[in-house]
Parts: C-alpha cells; structure tokens; sequence
C-alpha cells in the first residue's frame, strides 16, 4: 500500500522583515494527490521552492523515504525525483516540443544530437499524458492547456516520485480541468505523489486525497479532501467567512458604456451591449471566446475595425487608451504582472500611475500629493504592505491586484473594467474585492466583469453576457442563471468569427 | 528602496546599499591620493572634472534613454554632428553665434527624434535605430564639414575656458546638466512616465501613458543633451571636428551603468550618473599619474565596469 515518500517538518524559513514559513509539517504518501490550500502569502510559494531547491530552510528538515535530504538546487531535486511544474511555465517558445522536452540532455549519436531518437522519445511521453500533438510541433504554436501537458510529460521523462502542481488549473477551461485531472488521476494510481496547488475549493473533493492548510507560514491542519467547503475556508483564513459572494445588487441608472456592433475581423464579430449605473454585469465564455479581445478593443487597447463605443452617450475614439480614460474607463486586465503593473516600482508609484497626468502642473507631477492620494486608496483597499515604498513585486497577488484595482479609485474612473479580477488571489482578498464591487456600484459605478470562475460570474453579476468563438452568443439575468445554463450557451455550436 | 522596504537595516546602510557608486568613487580617490602626491590638488581635480564633463553630459542624456528600457548609440556621433552645425553655420553661412546654438541643439534633438520615430512607429529596436542614426550623423558630420574641422566662434569658444583662473566652464555646464536631468527624472511628467515605461511598457500604456510620445521626449533629450556635450567639447578644442567624441557613446553607457541604471529599464539616477562618469575620469587620470601604459588603462576599465555591474547583481540578490 501507500507509504510515506516525502515529510517535511517544522519547515522555517525567514526573508529580510519577514517570516514567510514559521513551522510547517507536511507528509506526502505515494499514489497521493495532496491539496495545498491557503491564502496567498500563506507561505504555499515558500514551501514548494523549498522542496524544488529554490529556497534553503532556515529551520527544520526533510525526509525522503524516511532518510533526511538536503535540496540545496534545482539539480538536487532532480536527482531526488521532485519535479515542479510553476505556472509560469519553465519552457523554450521557441523549441519544438521534442526539444523541449529533451532540454538539457537530448539522446546523442556520436556526439550529435540524435533527432529521430528524441523525437521517438517525446512521442511516448507525450502519449502517456493522452496528448495528441506532434513532436517537431514548435511550442509557442500550443496553447496553454497543452503547454501544461508537455510540462508534465517532461516531469514523466525525469521519471519524478513527487509531482508539485502550483495552480495548474487557473488558466484552464473546464474541458481542460477534466483532461488535467485524468492524467493527475493516472499518475497518482502509477504511485507518483503529487502536491496541487489550487484555489478552486470545489476541485477539491474531486482530485484529492488529503489536504494541508497553511496559515500565515503554518501548516494548521491536515484534513480529508470531502472536508466541507465552509470548513475548509474557515481553516484557510482563521474566521468564518459568511458568504462566498456578498453581491448587494444596487439601484440601477443611466448606461455608462455602450458596446455597439464592434467587430474585429477574426477575433470578435458584432459585439453589443450595455452596462448601466449601479450594475455588474459579468461576461462568460471559454477561454478564447474573445472576451479579453472586446475588453481590451472598447478600452482602446487594441484596434478594431467596426463599431462604436460610448460612454455616457458620448463616441470614443477607437485605439485611444488616453480618451477612455479621461472618458472615466478603467481596465484590471487579466495578466496584472504583465499587463497591470510596474513591478519594480514601489505601491505609491503605481497607485499613481493613471493620476499622474493629472496630477501635473506646468510639466512638474505633485509626487507628494499622488503619494497622499496612494496613502488614502491604500487604507480605503486595504492594502497589506510594509509601507507605500515598497516594491510591488514583493507584495502578494491579492494585495497586488489591489493595487491594480486602486489606480483606477484613484483616478475616480466610474466604468471599471475586471478581466479576470481574483485569478491568482486568496479567498480573503477575494471577497474584499466583491465587497468593493458592491461599494462601487453602490455609489453609482458601472462594473463589467469577465472571469472564468463561473461560480464568481454568477454570484457577482446582475446580468451575464455569455461568449463563444467571438460572437456574443446570449445574455441571462442572474435570477435565471445556472452554471448549467452558462455552459451550455458558452458551448453553442456557433462558426468562428472570420 | 527606503528602510520600509528592510526594516532590519539602518537607514545609512541602506544608503550605502543604494549607493555602492559612491562609496567606490570614495575608496578610489582616497587610494589615489595615497598612490600619487599629485591627485589631490586642486588644479588636478578640475582636471578630472573638465575631463568628465563631456561624458557626463552625454550619459545623462543616456540615462533618460536607458530608463526607458532603451539604449542610444548615437551620442556621440550626434555631439560630433551638432558642433560641426554650430561651426558651419556660424562660419560657412554667417548665422550669429547664439542663432547657430540655437541650430547646433536643434540638430541634435532632430536626430533624436528620428532615432525614436524608428522606435515607437517604425517598430525598431533601440539598439537599431540608434546604431543606424550613430552612421547617419557621422556620415553628415563628415560631409558638411568636408572631412575638416571647422573653427568654433570664438563667443562659443569661451565655453572651453574659465570664470576667474580657476573655474572651468565645462564643469559649471556639467553641473546644470546634470540637476537639469535630475528635475526632469525626479520631477517632471516625461520624467515619471520614462520609468513606468521602462518598468513595464504595457502596464504604462494600459495607465494612460502615451508611450509613442514620451519615448519622441526620451530620444529628442538625449539629442539635445549630445548637443551640448559635442558643443562643450569643440569650445575646449575651439574646433568642432567631424570626427570627435567617436566611441564615446559607449563611455555614456558604462558611466550609466556604473552609476546602477538597469539596462533592462525602469532604474537609474542622475547623481548614479555623475557619480558614473566622474569614477571613469578618475580612474584614467589616476593611471595617467601613476604612469600605467595607455593599453592597459582599457583593461583596467573593462574591469572596473564589469566589478561595478556584479557587485550590484550580486547585491540585488541578496536582498530579493
């Protein structure tokens, strides 16, 4: 039967100013799929790049098959058979899949590289993930979903005891979930051990076994995955949290964004809509629906080619970021590393961000009173930071979508624009950000909301615009709306956009 | 950045973290005085000053441009251009001397601004478009001037020379160029937004940032700040030559670097700058005193740039 394969204990680590693990237990059994479950900064980051050698403990030690080991770098775990797939994923674009997987010790034939016999041997690997995708294929062509898969056959090729999962199922549709979760189930019965990361409460009970929960830097309890769901969050933040989703639907205005007719050739088709003050309105669909793409078109990120925008009655000029803004439009896009953020910028400089225009006088920025303003929308959000001097990149992704979130406070923007507004954040920061939709629209504010988290679309929006293949395939009030009435639209058979 | 950020640390070590650039410049002129009897005067020091002022007025320029993310080749060929404008003009075409400034600095902040057309429309990399605009400038350089050099107005000329006995004018225009370069970093919009840029270009635009436009700013400063180096340069020599200042774009660079911008963008600082340029000017006086050979001086300063970049890596790892 299962045996203990891997047991951390008493794990410590500590960085300048701040104790990120302060005493965790974890004990991991082959055939296992484990749960990490906790808040971001809960020290989940911490602990597995100290299992994949990134980080060295400060304190505590870590067993592998009962004998204590020391992972002191990536090679180290390799060797011990830990593999890690992060969700940033660690592979070349531009290689072919082959390569890929055969980085860094590709079979050779005197001395040269031996590409049949890579390729032959990528061709298992990828069969016993399930994939279908041709070898020479070059990566970048994949999707992500299939990027995920030559991640973990790459694992399956360093013959890997411990898989660690961090949040593999974030950028997934729900197809894709199911696929994942087939080949996680396979590898778990072969005997592999594997640790998943996610914040997806409900995928619990369906892909673990056991669950451990971090808490500020500890482990405080390891539980069965059919723990239930009000249970396991009470653990997560330490306090009940009464409702997932507290939308308070608000008096409903004028429309503040109209969406007419935009078309973008081959990516959306005829795209309209409203968005009236006071309402959340969500939008749901699969990914590549072109949810973003109209996102990012009516905010004038991107171009497009027919159609027409307004905001309070008024045309926006198209692929003019500036004048939406001025219009009062906001976007949190969905990638807030890349997209929302300067990264090695401090919290006041980017809470300033959009402000700082007009914060300008005679070309000279009043750095003191942005800074006072990033003081007023840092406490009004919450926040959690040493100071506004410190570095974004340094804050958790809860706190930092925050910030994303209070450059557009900070500039009174009264058309909010959340592309996938909690991916990536801790159920605590989470509800404060519903809270803070609810406080928005409350005031007057008009909130458009993509996301993939049905359960998110459904118990935050006042009316849910579905998405397929780039036409908006239908719209439900949220009294109406099921999961099963999303998804069935989200799926409907329609041609693609040309 | 500040002691929020490592509240273990003192402020003054922090300080110091910040300022490894400072504390370098300090431990080399302390070990030069020690090495040679004739460093510490004063005449030597303005020296060292007047010798750094024409890299520090470029690599200041140069740190607007590397803020961004960027990287511009072309100083020095656009100084060389700028001060054979000045000179022809004034001369060739009679223009008064303050009108030929006037065209001198204008061509530079042209040439800068065709560089960042390449940049923000053409859709080049940096490091291309600049290196296209450092043959372009040269080659008009040379053709204007027929390959010769050109005598400067002698009003200009007074550029070169002192205030009293002792007071250099280069430095003096150092100084003013390079709190010119701080007020616009630390103070100004196009100063703000050339970090955001440089820190994360899409999350700049996405803000409301006109990044096209702010780069147009970027490149035209760093022109206009050539102008004014290959200016000061040709009134010391009271000659622009087509040929002068070739090579020292990358002078510009290494003092930019050396004074802790990230050439990946989104860091830097005019005194990190000063400091930068005035560390490479000390070092090639020193050695000069202490007689080392001409050829290895280069290596010296290879050395120098490379330790001054590691040691900040490895601090920055440290610390993350």
């Amino acid at each position: 039967m299962s045996q203990e394969i891997l047991r951390a204990e008493g794990l410590r680590k500590t960085f300048p100013g701040v104790v990120a693990l302060d005493g965790v237990d974890l004990s991991l059994r082959t055939g296992e799929v484990h749960v990490l479950l906790g808040e971001n900064g809960a020290g989940k980051s911490t602990l597995i790049k100290i299992l994949s050698g990134a980080y060295h403990p400060d304190g505590g030690r870590v067993l592998m098959d009962s004998r204590q080991v020391h992972i002191r770098s990536a090679g180290d775990a390799q060797r011990l058979g830990i593999a890690t797939i992060y969700q940033e994923f660690n592979l070349v674009p531009q290689l072919t899949v082959a390569e890929n997987l055969a980085l860094g010790r590709p079979p050779r034939r005197f001395g040269f590289v031996d590409v049949r016999r890579m390729e032959q041997q990528a061709g298992r690997l990828l069969e016993r993930v399930g994939v279908d995708v041709d070898p020479r294929t070059p990566t970048a062509r994949l999707g992500i979903a299939r990027m995920q898969m030559v991640e973990i056959a790459k694992a399956l090729a360093l013959d890997a005891r411990v898989l660690i999962m961090d949040e593999p199922t974030a950028v997934l549709t729900t197809s894709e979930v199911a696929r994942l979760f087939a080949i996680v189930r396979q590898l778990r019965d072969e005997g592999v051990a594997v640790v998943f990361i996610t914040h997806h409460l409900e995928e619990i009970a369906e892909i673990g076994g056991r669950v451990t929960v971090l808490r500020d830097g500890r482990s405080v309890a390891e539980v069965p995955a059919n723990t239930r769901r009000d249970e396991l969050v009470g653990l997560m933040v330490g306090r009940p949290i009464d409702q997932q989703y507290p939308r308070r639907p608000a008096e409903r205005g004028e429309p503040l964004l109209e969406v007419r007719g935009l078309t973008r050739r081959g990516v959306f088709d005829d795209v309209s809509f409203e968005v009236r003050a006071g309402e959340v309105v969500g939008m749901a669909g699969l990914v590549g629906a072109g949810r973003t793409e109209v996102a990012r078109a009516l905010f004038g990120a991107d171009r497009y080619d027919a159609g027409q925008v307004f905001v309070r009655g008024r045309p926006l000029p198209p692929g003019d970021v500036h004048a939406a803004m001025e219009a009062g439009l906001g976007l949190v896009p969905e990638d807030r590393k890349a997209q929302g953020l300067v990264l090695g910028a401090d919290v006041a400089e980017n809470l300033g961000l959009v402000t700082m225009r007009d914060a300008t006088r005679a070309g000279f920025v009043d750095r003191p009173g942005l800074r006072r303003t990033a003081a007023k929308v840092a406490e009004q959000l919450g926040i959690r930071m040493t100071g506004l001097s410190q570095e974004v990149r340094t804050l958790s992704g809860g706190n930092q979508q925050k910030v994303v979130i209070g450059k557009w406070l900070a500039a009174n923007a009264n058309v909010l624009i959340l592309d996938e507004p909690t991916r990536g954040v801790d159920v605590g920061a989470k509800v404060e950000i519903y809270q803070l939709v609810n406080a928005l629209t409350a005031a007057g504010d008009a909130v458009l909301m993509i996301s993939s988290d049905l359960p998110e679309v459904l118990g935050m929006s006042d009316r849910i615009l579905v998405m397929a293949r780039g036409r908006l395939v239908g719209e439900l009030p949220a009294a109406e709306a099921t999961q099963d009435a999303v998804m069935a639209l989200a799926t409907t058979e329609t041609s693609h956009v040309r | 950045m500040s002691a929020d950020v490592l509240p273990r640390r003192s402020p003054a070590a922090a300080w110091l973290a910040e300022n490894g650039a400072v504390v370098a410049l300090v431990v080399l002129v302390v070990a030069l005085s020690l090495l040679s009897g004739d460093f510490l005067s004063l005449t030597n020091l303005l020296n060292v000053g007047v010798q750094a002022a024409v890299t520090a007025i470029l690599a200041f320029g140069s740190t607007f441009v590397i803020v961004t993310g960027g990287i511009d080749l072309s100083v020095g060929s656009v100084a060389a251009l700028s001060a054979i404008s000045l000179a022809w003009t004034a001369t060739s075409a009679g223009l008064p001397w303050p009108l030929a400034t006037l065209v001198s600095l204008a061509v530079g902040i042209a040439c800068g601004l065709v560089s960042a057309a390449l940049i923000a429309y053409g859709k080049l990399p940096p490091f291309i478009a600049t290196l296209a605009m450092l043959g372009i400038a040269r080659g008009l350089a040379l053709v204007v001037s027929e390959g010769s050099p050109i005598a400067m107005p002698d009003a200009v000329s007074e550029l070169g020379g002192t205030i009293g006995a002792y007071l250099p004018i280069p430095l003096i225009v150092m100084v003013v160029m390079g709190v010119i370069a701080a007020v616009i970093l630390n103070r100004t919009y196009p100063g703000r937004a050339m970090y955001a840029i440089g820190g994360n270009q899409e999350a700049a635009r996405l803000s409301g940032i006109k990044v096209d436009r702010q780069l147009l700013i970027t490149y035209a400063l760093s022109g206009g700040f050539a102008a004014v180096a290959g200016i000061v340069l040709a009134s010391r020599l009271a000659s622009a030559q087509p040929q002068a200042a070739a090579g020292y774009e990358l002078d510009a660079i290494a003092a930019v670097v050396i004074g802790g911008a990230s050439l990946s963008g989104g860091k830097g600082r005019a005194l990190g700058t000063l400091v930068g340029a005035l560390i490479l000017a000390v070092l090639r006086n020193g050695l000069n005193l202490l007689s080392v050979s001409a050829f290895w001086q280069q290596v010296v300063i290879g050395v120098v740039i490379a330790l001054a970049v590691l040691v900040d890596t490895l601090r920055r790892r440290g610390t993350n």
